[in-house]
């Protein structure tokens, strides 16, 4: 399982513009790179990624071998209730990763 | 005498300009004061510093048993927080058995080998990095603190010594650059004081975890200059001089550079 770093706030007001920061460990090899035998590496990235606030997708990003290994992603949503933000990340070879955080909107 | 007292000031004006080359204490300036203000940001939050993905890699293989012994770095030096504060602030160190100064990727590769029983890390590997990264993490905001042994002495001159020696097809010093033309540009990038505080680091241009030894050969190669095998001695001396060098900087590692 990929490490994944998240940041979303414990606590906000409701109606509140949170920011929200995933980072996740992966190569992100393009496919392009030859190794030093001089063979292309197979490609080899995250493809998707999701955002889900109470199961309601708030965020969603295709990746292409353009993006840099580790992928971080911040953006913001508006605190509506209480509840659990998840992440998904899938992609090449099955690469399947989740996590996910409870908020408290007051 | 007079043309004696002349050629002693001559002697000492020579003298004070070699030590005026090397730069103050008070113009120290870690390359995080000379980079982006997005960048310095990335390394501030560690939800945003990559180096942080590592650094959770060591913090599991601490206490993971490896090896014949079946030992983990935690049944001998039990919790890193305590227990590594401020060691990667001290090093490279003086090796009694091996009559040198080692640095902190090799002191984990001897601890591997002689009370784990297993295989050494291969230099600049995932995990070795991990745990380096980790034990670093430790002295975060310490200040470096090279000790002061007479045994290190012959090892920081041969790495002060290199600083300042010319090599290279384009017949360069370190000292040329980050010495003397600090703040300045080299091909549109900021050129640093060359202050060893962070390492191992996570480059953006690396995307990924490097150690102090990688970005020497980058700097050699970039001076066409001969790059030596990882963990070589004069990697190792010209650690401890730019550790030395930068006594007193607070650590950053994992810091983040461009």
């Amino acid at each position: 399982m990929a490490r994944a770093l998240i940041n979303v706030p414990a606590k906000a007001k409701r109606g509140d513009i949170i920011e929200i920061k995933t980072l996740i460990s992966h190569e992100m090899e393009t496919g392009f790179r030859p190794d030093n035998t001089g063979k292309l590496l197979p490609r080899d990235i995250i493809t998707d990624f999701v955002c889900k606030y109470n199961g309601q997708e708030i965020f969603r990003a295709e990746l292409y071998p353009a993006i840099s290994a580790n992928p971080f992603f911040t953006f913001t949503t508006v605190a509506t209730e209480s509840g659990t933000i998840s992440f998904e990340w899938s992609g090449d070879n099955g690469f399947s990763a989740t996590e996910s955080a409870k908020i408290t909107v007051e | 005498m007079i043309r004696g007292v002349a050629a002693v000031l001559i002697g000492a004006a020579l003298s004070v300009s070699v030590i005026a080359a090397e730069i103050p204490s008070s113009e120290r300036k870690s390359g995080y004061d000379l980079m982006a203000r997005e960048i310095r940001a990335m390394q501030d939050d560690d939800t945003a510093n990559p180096g942080m993905l590592s650094v959770l890699d060591g913090e599991a293989l601490w206490t993971r048993k490896a090896g014949a012994a079946g030992k983990s770095c935690a049944d001998c030096h039990s919790d890193a927080q305590s227990s590594m504060k401020g060691v990667a602030a001290r090093y490279p160190a003086f090796d009694a058995a091996r009559g040198r100064p080692i640095d902190l990727e090799q002191r984990i590769n001897i601890c591997r080998s002689d009370q784990q029983k297993a295989t050494p890390f291969a230099f600049e590997s995932k995990d070795l990095l991990a745990l380096s990264a980790y034990v670093g993490r430790q002295s975060r905001g310490m200040p470096i603190e090279i000790p002061d042994d007479p045994r290190l002495k012959p090892f920081l001159e041969a790495g002060r010594d290199m600083f300042n020696q010319r090599q290279g097809q384009l017949n360069l010093s370190c000292a040329q650059c980050h010495n003397d033309n600090w703040g300045q540009k080299l091909a549109g990038a900021v050129i640093p004081q060359g202050h060893a505080n962070g390492y191992p680091m996570y480059r953006l241009e690396w995307q990924a975890l490097g150690s102090l030894q990688r970005r020497l050969r980058n700097c050699l190669v970039g001076m066409r200059a001969v790059s030596y095998a990882l963990g070589a001695p004069e990697y190792v001396d010209l650690e401890l001089y730019l550790m030395w060098r930068a006594r007193g900087m607070p650590v950053e590692t994992p810091a983040v550079r461009p």
